[in-house]
């Protein structure tokens, strides 16, 4: 019995690591989906998101005001703006000057974009790590409290439920709303919904847009999981986002959420069960393993088409 | 209608159309038949504003639309059924359609797909089924029935015809007849001059990148040189 409750307690932590990793991985996989590129300032826009949180909570509490909800929703509010609006800025900036040409131009200016914003913060918010303020505690407990004993963190549960309505939500926006029917018929054929009347620009905005507002919501998550933010909190967390993308086959929704999960849940178990310093290596091997036998990922499917 | 001005058209520093003028009045078929790289495809891009022209005016119920993006462009009352129908693949037969009548309110819509799935029963029958998985004839007709969908003033119909099978071709055939009866204005790019020309009010002949003849389409069908070029003899 203590063994199953270990192993469901990693589960847990998994899950909820997951999670988060899942909704950074839509703004890749959602991008990609769409002009084919890769968007390497995405973690910065996460990243971005979990200080803008920070700021808005720190101001709040100078305020005096310290009813929860209120704390959560406000810096909810103000992360998904001001990363929405850098991911807008990031497309404008980085990607529309450049689109068609070669494409590492593109690329580059991504990776240029990414290094100006995390020196921004650097600058703009110090270097060190700052204290994120555990904002949800306490949890439930079940087991034999003479041996092992899993925990569910009140945090953890805010996790699942925030990454289950974002995924739900996106899921019906995508598959039923109409701006969600034209981000799949931009990203199967753009010429063609440019020769349908559709400004295309405006529809790889808004995938920008989307994808920047899930990575807020999983910096404020992160951030009050974590405990604290530093200007390089993206970059690992982009990285492995990344690769939550590419393993459930990157263009896919579904294989986002996917890829973040197994990716979470393996990272936490080579951490209960071998040592914390191999998750890495476990999870970018399980990385190359997927690829090796699916090339397209584990949802990505090349298209079908006849003709 | 439409009218096309001395359109001159470059890929990078080649020229595909070397001043075309062509003009099609409301309510006619004009059929522009060609051989391969002749520039047919390029000339319905060119009005379509991709790629812009170079030189040139191109004007559409008299107003000017050679330097509009397409996207206002093919708001205009113009619609494409481009070369290879580009059916979007992973989308249904349904959302196919409603992506072509993107602008209009829900009432147009359903009143617009009621009457393309009385032209193609067959779409009606593969409503929820995703395009990619159709055969080409049915995907020509999605891509037809997505083109009405705008209810638009003119359609392009670049090659309708390609690799489908003879009896497809007679009923798409019909089909744009069809249009033509509803005071649709069609400009229609075909290899298949045959048919393409007898449908037709008027013809054009394009030859790299020039207008070479241009008449009724009963004449053109006559006209022994374009027999010799384009009609097997």
């Amino acid at each position: 019995m203590p063994d199953f409750l270990y192993f469901l307690q990693q589960l847990i932590n998994g899950l909820a690591i997951g999670s988060a990793y899942a909704l950074i991985a839509i703004g890749y996989t959602m991008v990609y989906g769409i002009i084919g590129m890769i968007n390497f300032a995405h973690g910065e826009i996460y990243m971005i998101g979990a200080y803008t949180a920070l700021i808005a909570i720190t101001g709040l509490a100078t305020l005096g005001i310290a009813w929860l909800p209120l704390i959560l929703v406000v810096a909810l509010v103000c992360a998904v703006l001001v990363s929405s609006s850098m991911g807008w800025a990031v497309e404008r900036v980085a990607y529309r000057p450049v689109r068609g040409r070669h494409r590492l131009i593109p690329l580059i200016s991504a990776i240029g974009m990414s290094i100006f914003l995390q020196n921004y913060v650097h600058l703009a918010q110090g270097s060190r790590n700052v204290g994120f303020p555990a904002l949800i505690q306490g949890g439930f407990q079940f087991g034999d409290p003479d041996s092992f004993q899993t925990s569910i963190s009140y945090m953890q549960i805010t996790i699942f439920v925030a990454t289950l309505v974002c995924m739900s939500a996106l899921t019906l926006f995508i598959s039923h709303s109409r701006i969600g029917r034209a981000c799949r018929a931009v990203s199967q054929d753009l010429g063609m919904a440019n020769l349908l009347g559709i400004e295309t620009n405006r529809i790889i905005s808004a995938t920008f847009v989307i994808g920047a507002s899930l990575a807020a919501v999983a910096g404020l998550l992160l951030g009050m999981y974590y405990g604290s933010v530093d200007p390089l909190f993206g970059f690992i967390a982009g990285l492995k986002a990344f690769t939550a993308a590419v393993l459930g086959g990157i263009g896919s929704i579904p294989g986002a959420m996917l890829g973040g999960l197994i990716l979470g849940v393996s990272e936490s178990m080579t951490s209960g069960y071998l040592s914390g310093e191999y998750k890495d290596v476990v999870s970018f091997g399980l990385l190359i393993l997927i690829l090796l036998f699916k090339p397209t990922g584990l949802l990505g499917k090349p298209e079908v088409e006849k003709i | 209608m439409l009218v096309l001005d001395n359109i001159h058209t470059h890929y990078g520093k080649i020229e595909a159309l070397h001043g075309v003028s062509v003009e099609i009045k409301k309510g006619e078929i004009v059929s522009l038949i060609g051989a391969n790289g002749a520039g047919k495809t390029t000339m319905l891009m060119t009005v379509c504003g991709t790629p812009q022209a170079s030189a040139g005016r191109i004007t559409f119920q008299g107003r000017d639309i050679t330097h509009q993006p397409t996207a206002s462009i093919m708001r205009s009352g113009i619609a494409i059924v481009p070369e290879g129908r580009r059916v979007f693949p992973g989308l249904t037969v349904t959302e196919n359609l409603h992506m072509g009548g993107f602008f209009n309110t829900k009432a147009e819509i359903s009143k617009s797909q009621a009457h393309v799935f009385e032209l193609f029963p067959r779409l009606k029958e593969r409503e929820d089924q995703r395009a990619g998985t159709m055969s080409g004839g049915e995907q020509q007709m999605l891509a037809i029935g997505r083109a009405l969908m705008s209810k638009p003033q003119m359609i392009i119909l670049d090659e309708p015809s390609l690799g489908l099978a003879p009896l497809v071709i007679k009923q798409i055939f019909e089909i744009i007849g069809q249009l033509r009866d509803e005071g649709i204005t069609v400009f229609l790019v075909e290899q298949n001059a045959n048919q393409a020309l007898a449908l037709a009010d008027r013809g054009y002949v394009l030859e790299t990148g020039k207008i070479r003849l241009h008449d009724t389409g009963k004449n053109l069908l006559a006209n022994p040189e374009v027999r010799k070029a384009y009609l097997g003899g």
